[in-house]
């Protein structure tokens, strides 16, 4: 395995004094996220839990931001890399100079009410990486559900637990064919910046990153336990690490034994009322994704 | 060299937007806009205009696009129309809010429901709240020039402020004119390219645009700042106006412009396509009857010109406004800011107003020529009733 401490840049351009919760694991995320891309980077905020950190002021991230609205953080990636091409061949930027755009918004603004803005930009293969942090619900609102909150998940706005199931958003964008998509988790940090580092040294075009992100706040479990929820996620099925690379699909972390899901669902609040049957139908939702997965992995 | 052409108004804001060298153009088709995109689009793929076309999947999105391109230090173009305008309503607001000199091309059209795809003014002055200037223009030259006069008012650094050049559809921008296209060396030379400072995302110089400003920070300064900017606007496009002039030989009045209105009692107000209908009716009647009638043409509506207003107008004994929109429940937008800005004192004009012309209904000679007799037998009223009238509407007696 790598180690990160002796290949990642040691210069810090995401510094303390953000304003995330304790125990959220957006600090990190984006720590590794600006470390891996550097500080020849633009960013387009858009509404997620991560634009307090570049909101505040003074700003947490020492790299330009925009922030734009709830939606369109996938236009505004569209809008710089024009300028930025358009500057270059005008000689107002050193046609040499790499600059990396890249998105960060939030499962609602991607998924729900910014998915036409994350569609066209896709589909029109602009350069930028976009990292859609899903917190599962809108948690700056204060824990509503998303279209990427998972079936039965309790939040402000489905006290019984959500009916619906959740948005495969990483599986959407990747029917459009872009050069790159990648679902990743804060419990897999070496899985996590190997594919950033992939993506960054692609040629231009559209990369997708779906990031698990677990939320002490709306998840319902102690602040402490992110990491151990994250990895819960992916031991049990529940969260898959793979990418989807020009079309050809790898899983990038194969747990050696599924964990039964019930291991990641008793430690959050959020599930709390489920029933028996509940559980047995996600577990049997777990095992036919998981059979559906491995059979896209040529090896 | 200028040259003369004959142009639909889309196409002469399209070349006005070529020669202001735009660098990124977002742009999603409404009719009756459409044809300002296809153009800009082949003038970037043919290569007379070196810049990013970016075929957004919205309105929504081309506002976007166009704020962050700008902010990125790109000159940006964009043009819509009707429920477009509407569906980017919001970004309008940011656009404004971050200082940002995008200039769109908003082509007049009616909000549905009911759908048509004619004109009438309500989808430009419902984003009269926006922070964006306003200029009204009458012909597919004024929208040409137009075009080119608005980078140099929106990036003056007193202004920074995004601007929208309005004409109706399908009336302008459809019917064909001959335009005079201005020559590049003087555009050139009359409009310097866009270097900003305030405002830019660098990578070795970085700033985080559009935070947030909780609890009572520095919100008010922030909108009052936008407030002293149209304020400051005023001046500068009567500058910019002063200067096209004198390069280009052809002026429009800057703010408002005002005509036949010496010794005028009574005047027509009016904006965008009524205007030029309006001129010949008041010059009819000034050359073959000797009335004492004047026009008044408002081509800002932001900032809205209250001085030049009332400078012009406190004197008469009655104006009508002539508009092609309408606030339901209050009146003709236009009409409401004048009588706002024109207030009470005992000195104003008694003030009629005409809702004409809505859904691209055809305004005719006769009938503004029937609005402009009204004033006169009425411009003695001590009050005049039923101010805001309905002009012609079908079923009524």
């Amino acid at each position: 395995m790598r180690n990160l401490a002796d290949t990642l840049s040691r210069s810090e351009i995401f510094r303390s004094g953000h304003a995330l919760c304790p125990g959220c694991p957006g600090g990190m995320i984006f720590r590794w996220i600006t470390k891996a891309l550097g500080k020849d980077s633009i960013l387009s905020m858009g509404a997620t839990c991560l634009a307090l950190p570049t909101g505040i002021y003074p700003s947490s991230v020492e790299i330009p931001s925009i922030y734009i609205a709830m939606a369109p953080a996938p236009a505004a990636v569209s809008g710089i890399s024009a300028a930025i091409k358009v500057l270059k061949r005008k000689g107002r930027i050193r046609e040499d100079r790499k600059i990396n755009v890249f998105a960060i918004s939030g499962d609602g603004s991607s998924g729900d009410i910014g998915m036409a803005s994350l569609s066209g930009a896709a589909e029109r293969d602009d350069d930028g990486i976009y990292f859609c942090f899903d917190n599962e619900a809108y948690m700056n609102t204060g824990i509503q559900r998303s279209g990427l909150t998972p079936q039965f998940s309790w939040t402000t706005s489905t006290l019984k637990g959500k009916v619906e199931k959740k948005k495969d958003l990483p599986r959407i964008m990747a029917a459009h064919d872009i050069p790159y998509v990648a679902t990743v988790s804060v419990g897999y940090p070496e899985d996590f910046i190997s594919k950033i580092e992939k993506a960054r040294d692609m040629g231009p075009g559209f990369k997708y990153f779906h990031i698990h992100a677990p939320c002490p706040t709306g998840w319902r479990f102690p602040e402490s336990k992110t990491i151990e929820v994250a990895r819960l996620a992916v031991e049990t099925g529940f969260w898959t690490l793979y990418e989807v690379d020009h079309g050809s699909t790898r899983i990038t972390y194969q747990p050696p034994k599924l964990r039964p899901v019930m291991d990641y669902l008793q430690l959050q609040g959020r599930f709390e009322g489920l029933s028996d049957g509940n559980v047995r139908e996600l577990q049997r939702g777990i095992h036919e994704k998981w059979e559906h997965q491995i059979t896209l992995t040529p090896e | 060299m200028e040259k003369r052409k004959m142009l639909t108004g889309n196409y002469a804001a399209a070349h006005g937007a070529r020669l202001a060298r735009v660098e990124v153009v977002p742009v999603y088709p409404i009719t009756p806009q459409t044809h300002i995109m296809e153009k800009m689009a082949a003038f970037v793929e043919s290569g007379e205009l070196d810049a990013e076309f970016v075929p957004v999947e919205s309105e929504h999105s081309a506002m976007a696009v166009a704020i962050a391109a700008q902010a990125t230090g790109a000159r940006t173009f964009t043009a819509s129309s009707s429920q477009g305008l509407v569906y980017m309503h919001e970004n309008l607001f940011v656009a404004s809010g971050l200082r940002l000199p995008v200039v769109m091309a908003m082509v007049n059209r009616t909000i549905g429901a009911p759908t048509t795809i004619c004109p009438d003014l309500s989808d430009s002055l419902d984003q009269r709240d926006t922070g964006w200037i306003q200029i009204y223009t009458e012909s597919a030259q004024e929208a040409h020039d137009m075009i080119i006069q608005a980078y140099r008012v929106g990036e003056d650094e007193r202004v920074l402020l995004p601007v929208g050049i309005c004409f109706e559809g399908m009336i302008i921008s459809h019917y064909m004119e001959p335009v005079e296209i201005l020559d590049q060396g003087k555009v050139d030379r009359f409009l310097p390219p866009y270097r900003p400072e305030h405002v830019v995302l660098d990578p070795d110089r970085p700033m985080s645009v559009h935070q947030l400003v909780l609890d009572d920070s520095y919100y008010t300064e922030y909108k009052y700042q936008q407030q002293v900017a149209m304020e400051e606007a005023k001046g500068v496009i009567q500058e910019v106006d002063e200067a096209f002039g004198e390069t280009f030989g052809r002026r429009y009045g800057g703010l408002i412009s005002t005509e036949m209105m010496e010794d005028a009692e009574v005047a027509l107000l009016t904006l965008g396509s009524m205007a030029p209908t309006a001129r010949a009716v008041v010059s009819q009647l000034r050359e073959e009857e000797d009335m004492p009638i004047g026009l008044v043409k408002l081509r800002a509506f932001r900032p809205f010109p209250d001085e030049e207003l009332k400078e012009s107008l406190s004197n008469l004994k009655a104006v009508a406004v002539l508009e092609r929109d309408v606030s339901i429940g209050a009146g003709g937008i236009v009409y409401l800011e004048l009588a706002h800005c024109l207030g009470k004192k005992h000195d104003s004009p008694l003030l009629t107003n005409y809702i004409m012309g809505l859904g691209g209904r055809d305004v005719t000679f006769e009938e503004i020529k029937d609005t402009a007799l009204n004033l006169f037998e009425e411009r003695d009223a001590e009050v005049m009733t039923n101010p805001i009238r309905w002009y012609q509407v079908r079923g009524l007696s």
